[in-house]
């Protein structure tokens, strides 16, 4: 266990009885604190929520290592939360807690309007579903080249090597990277989200600023090159060549924050889906069956994969004023968490939430993108991905078996795994 | 029952019957019209619903509200015909509507 794990386990226990935390039905609902990350490391903040949305579905928890914060759980109040922009701010943090002002820099999903509009648009067209259709075939190789690699009949870590590995070749073409320094940039993904808001902390501050300020240098000397060649749709040469952000580099954090987000946002959160795809269709054998049986069930099943995993539990918004929400009183200022993870559980609209099902009807409703003007940007990168990876994991594979318990990250923000053992069965 | 007609990317047309009141994305969600995603169920949240209004109805569909507005300053290939539409909603008016459908939802 991680020393952040072992000191939350212990602030916990010394405060209940020593596995009271992990049944939050015997808790006082007052005090539910859904934040804290050892919840999520130890797959038990499913009940915590299903509490929640049945007694106190717009709950506050007064007091928590974050500070007081709201939590929205069901499905129809999270779209509300996350489509009233005017009132609820992304401005300037969107995990439930705030980033000390020193690991502080500005990005478009931390903005409000103006600024996120602008600076949005003038990345969107690297992803845009006309951009993707040329990158279909790449991405394909790709795939195969990495399932084709793999040992058969032998145990191996499926997160390494397939999971970090597909996502990792995805970013270094949406941002035109070069290819054999590709490994830089999960490697930098992960110290720019190892920090304190997200209850995820084991690097140090002066570690984290040194790896940050070797990542601005690598994509400064990219930006220069870029601005001197003709505009070509990557993230670096979009941004270069944008009337509205062609000056970023004049602001070295605010061109560090947004490739912060645009690495991150396409990095935890797609590998977290291929892991999830595995383990969900390992707990559910006769969904990988109906799955073979019927590959055409493919997309709808990338949809459900999406929904099942929720690979960011939630994303935070700052009450700009007084408002009345489901009759309670939230107060200008307020923290307000839309827990995208619950969300996707509500029974009130969808049905058994609680199952994965391929062929579910309307998969495509569920929260795991949010909603509104910051809906994720890259969705559609995210789903050719897994369908292009599933695709061809059923034309060779008979089984992706999961031999041994997966190892869970320690965060309320990023779901997922840093270890998954499979062995493949061949066809 | 007003009428209306999708006409998808390449040209095919889908023209289906349905009772005034609902949106105009809720008439081709259920009548399995193919290329409208409507990811947020109509909530004007997620435009997937995109859709151009041919010239000759714009005058009758009505106005983009601000948080439609604020939603297709998002999407691609956007037109001063495009609307979301689940923020249409369906009147005898609008019997005969025609909309155009873009190549891809985003
Ligand atoms: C399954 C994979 C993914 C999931 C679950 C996911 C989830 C999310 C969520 C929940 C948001 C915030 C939505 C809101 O506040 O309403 C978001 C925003 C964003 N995502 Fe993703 N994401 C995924 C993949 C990607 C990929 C592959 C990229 C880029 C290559 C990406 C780039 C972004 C960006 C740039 C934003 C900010 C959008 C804005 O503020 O306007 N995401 N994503
Ligand atoms: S269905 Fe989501 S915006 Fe229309």
């Amino acid at each position: 266990m991680s020393q952040a794990a072992a000191i939350d386990q212990q602030r916990v226990t010394d405060t209940h009885d020593a596995d009271a935390w992990r049944d939050p039905w015997s808790l006082p609902l007052e005090s539910l604190d859904p934040a804290r990350a050892i919840l999520f490391k130890e797959n038990v903040h499913e009940e915590y929520f299903r509490r929640l949305r049945q007694e106190d579905p717009v709950h506050y928890t007064a007091d928590s290592e974050f500070g007081a914060y709201w939590s929205i759980t069901k499905y129809n109040d999270i779209v509300a939360v996350d489509s009233n922009h005017k009132v609820f701010s992304s401005h300037k943090n969107i995990v439930v807690g705030d980033a000390p002002d020193e690991f502080y820099s500005p990005m478009f999903i931390a903005q409000d309007p103006p600024i996120h509009d602008v600076q949005r648009r003038a990345a969107q067209p690297a992803v845009a579903p006309t951009q993707l259709a040329d990158l279909e075939a790449l991405i394909r190789q790709r795939v195969c080249t990495i399932l084709d690699d793999l040992p058969v009949g032998e145990e191996f870590n499926w997160v390494d090597r397939v999971s970090i590995e597909l996502t990792t070749q995805m970013l270094a073409t949406l941002f035109d990277f070069p290819f054999e320094d590709r490994h830089l940039l999960p490697y930098w993904s992960d110290v720019a989200t190892a920090t304190p808001s997200t209850g995820r902390s084991d690097v140090t501050f002066e570690e984290r600023n040194k790896v940050l300020q070797e990542c601005l240098n690598y994509f400064a000397q990219l930006w220069h090159q870029r601005k001197n060649e003709p505009r070509k749709f990557d993230f670096i040469s979009l941004l270069a060549h944008d009337p509205e952000t062609k000056d970023m580099l004049d602001n070295p954090m605010e061109f560090l924050g947004n490739l912060i987000l645009l690495i991150v946002g396409g990095n935890d959160t797609t590998r977290n889906s291929i892991s999830g795809g595995v383990i969900q269709l390992n707990r559910a054998p006769e969904q990988w069956e109906k799955l073979k049986a019927n590959p055409e069930l493919v997309p709808n099943m990338v949809s459900e994969i999406i929904r099942y995993q929720t690979p960011l539990a939630h994303m935070r918004r700052t009450a700009l004023e007084d408002i009345e929400f489901q009759g309670k009183q939230i107060k200008k200022g307020d923290r307000v968490v839309m827990w995208y993870i619950s969300g996707n559980r509500d029974e009130e609209v969808i049905e058994e939430a609680d199952k994965f099902k391929i062929d579910r009807e309307n998969a495509r409703r569920h929260v795991s993108f949010g909603f509104g003007i910051h809906r994720c940007m890259g969705n559609r990168v995210a789903e050719m991905q897994l369908r292009i990876l599933w695709e061809e994991i059923l034309n060779r594979f008979d089984a992706v078996e999961v031999v041994g318990e997966p190892e869970r990250v320690l965060s309320n923000f990023v779901l997922g795994y840093t270890h998954l053992p499979v062995i493949l069965h061949a066809k | 029952m007003p009428k209306i007609t999708f006409i998808e990317f390449d040209g095919t047309a889908h023209e289906v019957d349905v009772p005034a009141g609902g949106s105009v994305m809720e008439a081709a969600v259920s009548n399995n019209v193919p290329g409208i995603d409507a990811d947020c169920g109509g909530a004007c949240a997620c435009a997937t619903c995109h859709v151009f209004v041919n010239e000759a109805w714009m005058d009758k569909v009505g106005e983009r509200g601000d948080m439609e507005q604020s939603m297709l300053d998002f999407a691609e290939n956007v037109r001063t015909t495009s609307r979301l539409s689940c923020q249409i909603v369906l009147t005898d008016e609008l019997d005969g509507l025609v909309v155009d459908m873009p190549e891809a939802q985003h």
